[in-house]
């Protein structure tokens, strides 16, 4: 058989690369208005009420390996299909740095896995340079995209207070879930040290907001996939209704390789390979929007080179895949006697924290440029692989019910009531950070390497500047304080400047953004404020490529407001027939 | 009503948790491994073909041998031994567990080896017989040389760091075990209403809910009722 590319017959209006939560929310907007749209998904399909794939209340002995993460990075019960390495799909990196890049090659994406925490950047986020003179102003403000976080609240649903805090803007909420009792204690502890801990702003239906949804049943379990679909994940709140609107094309295993442009440089399509029968095929479309994460899209983008775009398409600036950033993230744990044989009772509560740290300190007054805010953990959870690790490091500095200390590690029955005594007594806390968006940070293709499907891969190269290495130590320096407030034992050694406090590598946090920024210069911007591409008026980056600069927030929200906004704009540039 | 049917209900909040707890109440019948895939021959948990297929690579071939899951038994039921609230670490298949456990994760594979044997080895030069064929008084005089990290004498290090692993890897399999859950108190995994800490718990500690989080959180009964902002 003659090597060729087989065309997909139809035509469609859009087509979408991606469907976590930028692609998704494209293919639900576009498909209402009427446009039809082909999205295309480089994984299988996915629904976490399918039985053959839920993992939501299952038992820690229901896996061999106890939920270990030896299988998923985030444990055998996690959603998330993928991971930081993907057989076949290499990444390489730069100059001795590092760069850990998580995929989920599924649909719904990388909204399978993250922490539901659904935070809008602020105010101030969207012009950091006009208050520190750090990185760049993004070209829209808080007040242009405050509708569109409105319009993601009530359709999507998010839990929390409104609290008039400067930077954190309030939103339209549901009712957030009681605290638990630890999370009562670090409260008690931020009021003495003036940290404020308020009611976290969590993706999760404590009430629905439509008749698709359920509400919340309290498992604790949404990294696992809701089977009543009472959290977001892009494949169960954007996806599955888009589809119901029978405008939607679904292509799952469908590898995309490239954007095709007509001899004018305007997209037409893209090319993709099918995983499973590994031939190349082609879907046109009027307009092509790319959802498939910040460091993939940017990978399509300058793989797409043609006569008319040598440097890949839309990047005569050279911007594209430069100002890559990641959140920065360092972590502590700790242990508080006072919770020692504490009452057993159900805890789960919704899937991670009722409360948070969000950022609270004024930045000129400390010497580091950005912000963070911490995540807390703790409580009594289903055990799993790893429960009582370590725990000769701690049950000698703990005094037993006869009021004695014995010796550090032991056996037998005493230290079987040990782990008795000390369940849901630990506390975690985990800062996640602003990076400042730099040039020198950034993908690009690796001259030699392809993946399986001989598509050139990345390569990375990313450091982390004394803004972030500083920053983190402030966080280590809090989290003791926390934990000392509280009457806690921090864990473990705190980390010092060996191993920079503790600040994890970068991608680590799966925040990744910016590589395909947005901005109102075409020489220093690769898309208008639109998420419209400066040099392809046809083509669109709606994940979190086009921030200018991630927030001491998760940028999921973020994502889906400006992929909604985004949306809307091609709907209206087609119907003035600009595109 | 089995638990998918109950989960409909109450997502539809045509019955109260109460209801649906006592119905679920199936899980005790219900074996170690859960349900069965279509194989029929590993537990169903949500796998991916690939995922079975490594499931079942993993399965296959042993690594430890008989000898060294007999002195893994022993030491397990050392470290986790039955009491009044529960059985041993073998009561729990906890042997077998680690024996699944280092072929996953590798790198406990040398470790555990290399120490089993500087076990009987050290056995052999004071007690003139491997571990396993010691008296219980012996084994008890050789665990109190490599069990306590911080008194433990320099010469003995090697013991210690193979017993803080064969601990943790007891602990940690036991207590995710059914009986190993059950023990530990664990009464989650279920479906469930949050409506805050109990308040015996939070008299014990000298806390309350104040005004404005009794104000702003979800009010219990508001569950099943659809938000409006308007």
């Amino acid at each position: 058989m003659a090597f060729e590319i087989k065309k997909q017959g139809k035509a469609y209006d859009v087509c979408i690369v991606g469907s976590g939560a930028g692609g998704g929310m494209a293919a639900k907007i576009l498909s209402e208005a009427g446009l039809k749209v082909a999205l295309l998904e480089a994984g299988p399909k996915y629904d976490p009420a399918d039985p053959e794939q839920a993992t939501q209340l299952k038992w820690s002995y229901d896996s061999p390996r106890r939920g270990a993460s030896s299988t998923r990075p985030f444990g055998d019960f996690d959603a998330a299909y993928g991971g930081w390495q993907i057989d076949g799909e290499p990444y390489t990196k730069k100059n001795g740095t590092q760069f850990d890049w998580f995929r989920s090659r599924m649909l719904g994406g990388r909204t399978n896995h993250w922490g539901r925490i659904s935070l809008r950047f602020g105010p101030r986020d969207f012009k950091h340079k006009s208050y520190d003179g750090l990185g760049d102003d993004w070209p829209i403000s808080y007040e242009e995209v405050a509708p569109f976080y409105d319009r993601v609240d009530k359709m999507i649903g998010v839990f929390g207070t409104k609290e008039n805090l400067p930077n954190e803007p309030d939103g339209f909420f549901l009712p957030p879930p009681k605290p638990r009792m630890h999370e009562l204690m670090i409260k008690k502890a931020g009021d003495k040290l003036n940290i404020p801990v308020i009611p976290s702003r969590l993706s999760i239906l404590t009430r629905s907001v439509n008749k698709d949804r359920s509400p919340c049943f309290y498992c604790s379990q949404c990294n696992r996939g809701c089977t009543v679909y009472g959290d977001f994940s892009s494949s169960s709140v954007l996806v599955k209704p888009a589809m119901k609107s029978g405008h939607v094309d679904l292509y799952d295993n469908a590898m995309v390789r490239e954007v095709l442009t007509d001899d004018t440089g305007k997209a037409t399509g893209v090319a993709y390979i099918d995983k499973t029968d590994l031939q190349e095929y082609s879907v046109n479309a009027r307009v092509v929007v790319l959802a498939a994460s910040a460091c993939e899209s940017a990978r399509l983008l300058l793989n797409s080179k043609s006569a008319k775009h040598p440097n890949g398409l839309a990047n005569s600036s050279g911007v594209v895949g430069k100002y890559l950033h990641d959140s920065t993230g360092s972590s502590r744990g700790g242990f508080l006697p006072m919770l020692m044989d504490r009452k057993r009772y159900n805890e789960d509560g919704v899937g991670g924290m009722h409360v948070y740290i969000p950022w609270w300190l004024d930045n000129k007054k400390l010497d580091f440029a950005r912000g963070y805010h911490i995540e807390l953990g703790g409580g009594m959870h289903m055990p799993t692989y790893g429960y009582g690790f370590g725990i000769h490091t701690l049950n000698g500095r703990i005094p037993g019910k006869d009021g004695k200390t014995k010796p550090a590690g032991g056996y037998g029955a005493s230290l079987k009531d040990d782990y008795r005594r000390f369940y849901g007594a630990y506390i975690g806390f985990a800062g996640r950070g602003e990076c400042i968006a730099r040039e020198d940070n950034y993908c690009e293709i690796d001259p030699n390497v392809v993946d399986k499907f001989g598509i050139p891969v990345l390569r990375f190269n990313y450091t982390w500047s004394e803004h972030e290495i500083k920053q983190a130590k402030h966080m280590q320096d809090t989290f003791e304080e926390l934990i000392h407030a509280m009457g806690g034992i921090p864990l473990g050694t705190k980390a010092g400047p060996e191993t920079n406090y503790g600040l994890e590598n970068p991608g680590r946090i799966i925040h990744e953004v910016g590589t395909t920024r947005m901005g109102d210069d075409p020489k220093t911007s690769v898309l208008n404020k639109y998420n419209q591409a400066h040099e392809v008026k046809n083509l669109f980056v709606v994940d979190g490529g086009a921030f200018v600069s991630q927030a001491d927030k998760n940028p999921t929200w973020t994502i889906l407001a400006l992929s909604m906004r985004a949306s809307e704009y091609i709907i209206d540039q087609l119907k003035k027939q600009n595109i | 009503m089995d638990r998918r049917e109950s989960l409909k209900a109450l997502a539809l909040g045509t019955l109260s948790v109460g209801t649906i707890i006592s119905a679920t109440g199936c899980e005790d019948k219900k074996g170690e491994s859960g349900s069965k895939d279509k194989a029929g021959e590993m537990p169903g948990y949500g796998r991916t073909a690939d995922e079975v297929k490594r499931d079942k690579a993993l399965m296959g071939e042993p690594f430890f041998t008989a000898a060294e899951m007999k002195t893994i038994t022993v030491l397990a039921d050392m470290i986790i031994p039955k009491d009044e609230h529960s059985g041993s670490a073998s009561d729990a298949k906890v042997p077998e567990f680690i024996g699944f456990i280092v072929k996953d994760i590798p790198d406990h594979q040398l470790p555990m080896r290399g120490g089993l044997k500087w076990l009987d080895t050290q056995c052999l030069k004071r007690y003139n017989a491997a571990f396993v064929d010691c008296s219980e008084q012996q084994r008890k005089e050789m665990l109190d040389l490599i069990a306590y990290p911080e008194t433990a004498l320099p010469e003995n290090s090697q013991g210690v760091a193979f017993f803080n692993r064969m601990r943790d890897l007891t602990a940690t399999g036991f207590f995710t075990s059914k009986m190993g859950i059950k023990d530990l108190g664990y009464v989650g995994n279920t479906p469930n209403e949050w409506d805050g800490v109990p308040a015996d718990v939070l008299q014990q500690y000298g806390y309350s809910y104040d005004e404005k989080t009794l104000a702003t959180c979800l009010k219990i009964e508001d569950r099943g009722k659809l938000m409006t902002w308007d």
